[in-house]
């Protein structure tokens, strides 16, 4: 018997699989297809203080081994979350669950993170200062120590929850603002979203996507996803959630190998709505295979 | 929704750029025209949505046109199994369409009207169908709406075949209640100006998943932000922001 128990920050997980923010929606789209209570947990979708439509269409394109998406952080805003949308996840989910939160000030993240803090439901607060798609907001915070540093601090002072920093792979030193979470304050890091890309339709001569470019994710950017978490697991002393390109319980094995505590699944959700439940299901398969006891005991195991 | 495992049974064209495939699997999440299907090709990441164009036991039709690389990957298959979701969207409201529905299709919109024309006659509704083409070589399923029983008007912009024009130039020709439509976008905004009476258009937009979870093919209605793959692909006159 295999044990996928794994500790994040002061909450014990069933097992490490969190299926990423945005690729999950609130929840209960999966609870039709399976029982989501099999999960570690999951990060529902991005919230904002106000309502937020997001980018013209379209969206989202195809590409090599991945995906381009700019939704926008598309979302009813906090207040509506709260009122509409988690009274339905608590229908279909009774474990603590990571609440998603991005803003385009200091004190918008603050705000939102205020709300969000009161609900019982949510056990950990994962603040993304890494959006690629909106302009003037969200990954400027990501790619900037110091303002890094400054909402991690801001959402600190009003939450108890554990509260993980999400960041950027679009920055050239990505240790510094781990490392700058890390002394605001911050319980953990996730790391990695989406990389900023671009594809052109050969026919129109424009951009497929509206907003011209949007963040690359699937399984071609794996191994950026692999050496970020082992460069911030190795240089910082808090939990670090990995992801990017996440399709296999091997991937999973190998993140937490790099440093992972828990382990993302996101753009391979929408190609596979029960990619999290198969990863699951074959974790103990795999852990036996590479003659792995507990999961506990690989994390950073790469030196 | 379900996922399945699809037997390809055969994939043949209909003209030089649409074909025509039959699969065989567990149809039973498909519950009502103008839903589709999403499709896992080998070799790329994201499925492809294509609309049923008929359920008949565990046989399920779709037709789709060649316009990039995946609808090219599957034009190339001619056995094998498929990945396939079922069961996405709303599909068309058939409680809807009064004594004597309109259908109205444009080029590759027309597939899924074959399944409702087929509903709509087997509830002894007067169907009438106009199917919109850009020349006589690219029309399709003229026949098989006309073995139904449906009353058919065909167009064709350079007049090479049936009325010249535009499906709405077929439209002084028919006295009906309700229309359906579906087409390039264009299209249903003209059929939308046309109209006088009271009906639905199925939208097509690039999606990410296809069953509600990421947001990617959202729009806006009078009635708030719709998932045109959930919460359509098919909206209603009264609703919809061109």
């Amino acid at each position: 018997m295999v044990d996928t128990k794994v500790n994040l920050c002061g909450i014990e997980l069933d097992n490490p699989i969190i299926p990423a923010s945005g690729t999950f929606g609130y929840g209960y789209e999966y609870a039709e297809l399976y029982d989501i209570n099999m999960l570690g947990t999951f990060s529902f979708k991005g919230t904002t203080k106000d309502a937020r439509f997001g980018n013209p269409t379209p969206r989202i394109a195809e590409c090599t081994a991945g995906m381009i998406n700019a939704v926008g952080l598309q979302n009813p805003g906090v207040e509506a979350v709260v009122k509409e949308e988690l009274p339905k996840l608590k229908k279909c989910f009774n474990k603590k669950v990571m609440a998603n939160v991005s803003g385009f000030s200091v004190e918008e993240y603050a705000y939102t993170s205020s709300v969000l803090d009161k609900e019982d439901q949510v056990g950990w607060i994962e603040v993304n200062v890494s959006c690629p798609n909106v302009h003037g907001g969200g990954m400027s915070f990501g790619t900037d120590p110091k303002s890094a540093r400054e909402v991690t601090e801001a959402v600190k002072k009003v939450t108890t929850k554990p509260v993980l920093i999400k960041l950027s792979p679009n920055v050239t030193d990505i240790v510094s603002i781990a490392k700058a979470c890390e002394d605001g304050g911050a319980d953990g890091i996730s790391l990695i979203n989406t990389m900023l890309g671009m594809r052109i339709n050969l026919r129109t001569r424009k951009p497929v996507i509206a907003n011209k470019m949007g963040g690359f994710s699937g399984s071609a950017i794996f191994p950026v996803a692999v050496r970020m978490v082992y460069q911030v697991a190795h240089a910082v002393d808090i939990p670090v959630v990995g992801m990017g390109g996440v399709s296999s319980a091997e991937d999973v094995i190998e993140l937490m190998l790099a440093g992972a505590t828990a382990v993302q699944v996101g753009a391979y959700n929408l190609v596979n709505p029960y990619a999290c439940k198969d990863i699951i299901t074959e974790l103990p398969v795999v852990m036996e295979k590479y003659k792995i006891t507990s999961l506990k005991e690989i994390i950073k195991g790469v030196k | 929704m379900k996922q399945g495992i699809f037997k390809i049974l055969s994939n043949t064209p209909l003209n030089a750029s649409v074909y025509k495939m039959v699969l065989s699997g567990d149809t039973s999440a498909i519950t009502n025209p103008g839903q589709f299907v999403n499709i896992k090709i080998d070799g790329l990441f994201l499925r492809r949505p294509i609309s049923v164009n008929d359920v008949d036991g565990d046989k399920l039709t779709i037709i789709y046109k060649v316009v990039g690389k995946g609808t090219e990957i599957m034009s190339t298959l001619t056995d094998g199994v498929l990945d396939v979701l079922t069961g996405l969207g709303n599909g068309y409201d058939l409680s809807l369409a009064g004594d004597r529905p309109l259908l109205i299709g444009g080029g590759v919109g027309v597939p899924p009207l074959y399944m409702l024309a087929k509903k709509l006659i087997a509830k002894n509704k007067q169907v009438t169908v106009i199917l919109g083409f850009n020349t006589k070589d690219e029309i399709f399923y003229e026949d098989e709406f006309k073995a139904l029983g449906a009353k058919v008007f065909v167009t064709t912009v350079d007049g090479s075949y049936g009325i010249k024009g535009f499906v709405t130039d077929a439209l002084k020709d028919t006295d009906c209640t309700y229309f359906y439509t579906c087409g390039p976008e264009p299209m249903l905004k003209a059929v939308y100006n046309a109209t006088t009476i009271d009906g639905e258009c199925s939208f097509e937009e690039r999606m990410g998943c296809g069953f509600g979870a990421c947001m990617g093919c959202s729009c806006k209605t009078k009635y708030g932000n719709k998932r045109i793959c959930k919460d359509g692909p098919v909206l209603k006159k009264g609703e919809i922001i061109w």
